[in-house]
Parts: C-alpha cells; structure tokens; sequence
C-alpha cells in the first residue's frame, strides 16, 4: 500500500547550523508515529519543515506525501493536500470567535461546517460548546484550552496527517486522557498522526516512536522501547552540537 | 427611485439595518444639504435646518431624564459623484438621560466628495451617551471626512464613542476629538480604520480628565495596506485625585504603509494615573501561518485577521 508520508535523507540547515540531517521516516494511514528526543534536538523544525513553514525550506533530500514530492508547495499547498500542524504554543486571535476558527479548515476545503458539528468536535475535546463558541480564541482562553480548541478545528478539517507538537505541554491530567482519545479518533478516520511528546501517558496511543538526537533519528521502533533506551540508556552525544542543544531549554 | 429611497438603498446596502419604517425609533436622513427624512420620539428632539448651501444645522436633545430605547439611526450621505457636506450639530444629553445614536455615513458613487461634520457635545450630570459611527465609502477612495467635535461632561456622565470603517477605501479622514471631563465621569473612545491604496488617516483623540475619579480611555485599532498612511495622536491628561487613563493604540501595516502613533500623556495630580501602549508592526507570522495550515492563503490568512482585531 502506499505510505502516506515518507521523509527521505531529509536535511535541515539554519543559520548555517545544521538543524536535521539525514532523516528517514515513514508515516502510514492510521499510523501514529511518536517523535521524542531531548530540548533543542530538532522536533519543532522536523514539523516545520514537513508543514513548509517560512524558513524552513529544506537543505536536501524529499518529503512524499501520497507519493508525490512536496518540498516546492506552500504551507497553504500542503494544507489543502491534507497536512495540518497544530502548534505547541496555539497562536491567539483578537476578534475571532470559537465558532469562526473551528469552521477555518473545513471551509477553505470546501465543507460547510454547522452547529452540529461545532457541538460535537468541542465535545471531542472536553469543552462546553454553549460556554465556548462566542469566546475569541484571545488571551482571555488559557494556553490548554486553546491547544484543545485547536485540535477541535482539526477534527472537523479531516486531514490526512496531522502533526501534533507537544499537545500534552501545559495541560492537566485530564485533559491529557482526553487528548490521548482524540489522537485514537484521527487514528479511527484513517488520518496519520505525528506526535511529538515528552509524556509516556501519550506514547500509549503511539504505533512507533523515533528518537531525535542532536538533529539526527537515533532510532525507530516499538514506543516503549525507544522511550526506555531514551531514558535510561542514551548517552549524552558526543556531537558538539548536541551538547550545546542540551543547554536549550526555551521550547519548554 | 426618488433621494429619500436611494439613500436607504445605499445605506442598506452597505450593510445598514431597516429601521426607518419603524415608528419607536428615531432617525434622520440627510443626503447634502437636503433634509429627507426626520422621526423623533417621546423625550427626543431633532430639528435641522438648512442654513446654506451645502450646510444643515441638526440641533438633538434628549430631555431630562429620558432613556431612548432604541438606538437612534441618523444617516448622512452624497449620493452624486461630487458634492460637499457640512454637518453643524449640537447635542444636548440632559441630566440622567440616556441615548445611543448610530449614525451611518454613505457615499457610494463618491469620486469627489467632502464630509465635514463639526460637532458639539454636551453630557448633563450622568447623562450617558453611546455614538457609534459607520462609514461606508465605496471603492474609488473619493471621499475626504473632516469631524471635529467637542465634548463636556458633566459628573458621573458617560460617553461611548465608536467609529469603524471596516470596508472599502477610506480616501482621507482627519479627526479631531476633544473631550473635558468632570468628576466621575468616563470616556471611552474606540476607533477601527481599515485602509489600503493611498488612503489616508489622520486621528487626534484628546481627553482631559479634570475631575477626581474620572475615567479616559483611547483605543485605537487601525490596518493600513498598499501605500496607505495613518497617523494616530492620542494626548490623555490627568490633572484630578484618582482620574485614571489608558491610551491603546495597535496599528498594522502591509506593502509600502506608513503608521505612525504619538501618545501623548500628560499627569499633574499625584494620586491620577495614565498608562499608554502602542504596537504597530505587520500581521504576525505566528497567525498566518496556523491559518494558511487549515488552508487559507496568505491574503485571505491576513484579511481574517486583520477583521478580527477591527471587531475587537
Ligand atoms: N528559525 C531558526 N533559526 C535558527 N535556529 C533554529 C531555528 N529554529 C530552531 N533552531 C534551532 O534548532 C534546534 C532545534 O530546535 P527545535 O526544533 O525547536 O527543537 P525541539 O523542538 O526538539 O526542542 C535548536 O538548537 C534551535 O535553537
Ligand atoms: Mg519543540
């Protein structure tokens, strides 16, 4: 069958630092892939640059998305092909309503989106649609109940892979449950999911995990697997670079 | 259609509410000089005169006491291509009344016409007032908006001001604001200008808080496109024990726009407070790019957003 990503000997340079280097990866439909490594190893510029973001143009190798070579669209390309990212720090909107953000995706693909729908994808994610939709998606929503909002617009967009940047960060027990059922329901739409994460709860709902260490894929397997040898058996890395990656810690 | 229907027409069309057959709610229609329409309700009085060419005089009371219900629509336009309007209005909100009044400028066919409205505005002791002004300019940018007003509050009087010009071209605008403030009362200026082309938007708000405890703030929110300018001077002075003021003003610019904001404030009383911020820059990238992965391209990412901080 056709894989629904694959990443092949992917390079990313920025600043003239090389950020990612030689990455291989495949995404299937259905598929969670977990993404884990230590602060500054290069996850959020792995997502970036599958999603086309600005500045993130990459250095070498392809990016294949049902098969067809990506690295030349647009972001707004890319998400009408069916990729979509959902940030580790959602983006806040003056003036935009709950209800107006959730219909973006569905609507610039052509699906109209009404309030049966609005109810069930806020249910989805554990929000009050009555309390929530006339809100603004501002800085009056906590960072946590925008990341849920977020995924709610996700939903009701039906991509085929959804990159998923930390959306356990900042939030509670609960609401990480039900971040975890939410990831099952792209699962059960046949979506393909990367999940970067720093939580073992989340790794429970994953297919495979990679490792990223100092920009390069350690290794690729069974989540727990990967997750132990993480933490109890990786070595800091003799890279150098990675050294001084250890020493960031601003996306946390 | 004779004047009186195609201003309606206009106005509806720009997105204005039918309230003109609706006999609980005043309203005026003045297209240039010509009075075509005026319905006044129990404790409000509108009378307008022309007192020359191209000039009426509206003279609007709202007696002691009275609480308008509904809001009054005043309309003013030029329906012709060319054409100037002067607007000399006086305003009385007497003591412990209560009015909202909406009032929408139309001038659809504009190439070359002229608004200038010179306002005076008196609020009586805890009078309280809500303006809420809508422009709509059509397409050309042939139109240019001089408003001066006035404004003396009474204590404890309250005045809500709000203009916005969300769609179509601006042309030129250049506003001049004054408000005096006695003790207790509040202002609040809104203003949300959407420009592009080489539209042009000059703002001066000033608010004199004088009286303890008075309240001020100026809140504008302006986006400017193509080669389009604004300049927003906000001047808020606090010279009464426990006045307090806030100047915002959040600017956004794309292409070749030029945004200038100069707040201005000024405290001369030790126990008043003003605080002022201002940010102009371009839409930010953060924004844009969450939208343009559900799909939006970069204009239609911007023009949400940009719509999204003008509701604000
Ligand atoms: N736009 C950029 N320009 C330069 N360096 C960057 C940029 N974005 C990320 N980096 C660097 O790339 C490395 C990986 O960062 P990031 O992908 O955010 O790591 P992670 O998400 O794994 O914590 C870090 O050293 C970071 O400083
Ligand atoms: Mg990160």
């Amino acid at each position: 069958m056709q894989k629904l990503l694959e990443i092949r000997d992917l390079d990313l340079t920025l600043d003239k630092e090389r950020i990612l280097q030689n990455i291989n990866l495949d995404v299937n439909h259905g598929e969670v892939l977990a993404v884990i490594g230590p602060n500054g190893c290069g996850k959020s510029s792995l997502a970036y640059t599958i999603m086309g973001l600005k500045g993130y143009e990459q250095n070498g190798g392809g990016i294949f998305f049902k098969g067809k070579e990506i690295s030349e669209l647009s972001v707004t390309e890319r998400a009408k092909k069916g990729i979509t990212l959902a940030w580790q720090e959602p983006a806040r909107f003056e003036g935009v309503s709950v209800r107006e953000f959730l219909s973006i995706g569905a609507k610039a693909k052509g699906r109209n989106i009404d309030n049966k729908d609005l109810d069930w994808a806020l249910n989805e994610v554990a929000i009050i649609p009555n309390k929530y939709l006339d809100r603004n998606v501002d800085d009056t929503l906590s960072g946590g109940e925008r990341k849920r909002i977020e995924l709610a617009s996700i939903l009701l967009m039906k991509p085929d892979l959804v990159i998923l940047d930390e959306p356990d960060s900042g939030v509670d027990v609960v609401a990480l449950n039900n971040i975890g059922d939410v990831i099952n329901d792209f699962k059960n739409e046949q979506m393909g999911v990367i999940l970067i994460t720093h939580s073992d709860e989340m790794l429970e709902v994953a297919d495979k995990a990679a490792l990223i260490c100092g920009g390069e894929i350690f290794n690729v397997g069974n989540p727990q697997e990967v997750s132990d040898y993480f933490k109890y058996q990786c070595i800091p890395c003799e890279d150098e670079d990675f050294e001084k990656h250890q020493g960031v810690s601003s996306n946390e | 259609m004779n004047d009186y229907e195609m201003m309606v027409d206009a106005y509806k069309k720009a997105g204005g509410e039918d309230v003109f057959s609706n006999s609980d709610t005043a309203h005026m229609v003045l297209e240039q000089d010509k009075i075509l329409g005026k319905h006044e309700v129990e404790g409000l009085e509108i009378n307008a005169e022309k007192i020359k060419t191209n000039t009426i005089d509206v003279k609007l009371r709202i007696k002691k006491g009275y609480q308008i219900k509904n809001p009054v629509h005043m309309c003013f336009g030029v329906l012709p291509k060319e054409g100037l309007q002067k607007i000399l209005m006086d305003v009385n909100i007497e003591k412990d009344a209560y009015a909202k009044i909406m009032s929408d400028c139309v001038f659809p066919n504009a190439t070359e016409v002229k608004h200038v409205m010179k306002a005076n505005i008196h609020l009586g002791s805890n009078a309280h007032y809500e303006y809420e002004e809508n422009h709509f300019h059509g397409k050309t940018g042939g139109v240019e908006v001089v408003a001066k007003s006035n404004i003396e509050m009474d204590e404890g009087s309250e005045i809500l001001t709000l203009f916005t010009l969300r769609k179509g071209r601006v042309g030129k605008i250049d506003f001049d604001y004054e408000a005096d403030l006695a003790e207790n009362a509040k202002v609040e200026m809104l203003t949300r200008i959407s420009g592009y082309e080489d539209d042009q938007v000059k703002i001066r708000e000033a608010a004199r808080l004088n009286g303890r405890n008075a309240r001020g703030l100026l809140d504008s929110k302006i986006a400017m496109a193509d080669n389009a300018k604004a300049e927003v001077y906000n001047e808020l002075t606090a010279n009464a024990p426990d006045a307090k003021g806030h100047v915002d003003c959040t600017e956004i610019i794309k292409d070749n726009a030029i945004a200038r904001a100069v707040p201005i404030v000024e405290v001369s009383h030790p126990e008043a407070k003003v605080t002022h911020e201002a940010a102009i820059g371009s839409v930010d990238s953060d924004q844009l790019q969450t939208l343009m992965a559900r799909g939006l391209d970069e204009e239609e990412a911007s023009d949400l957003i940009i719509q999204g901080l003008l509701k604000g």
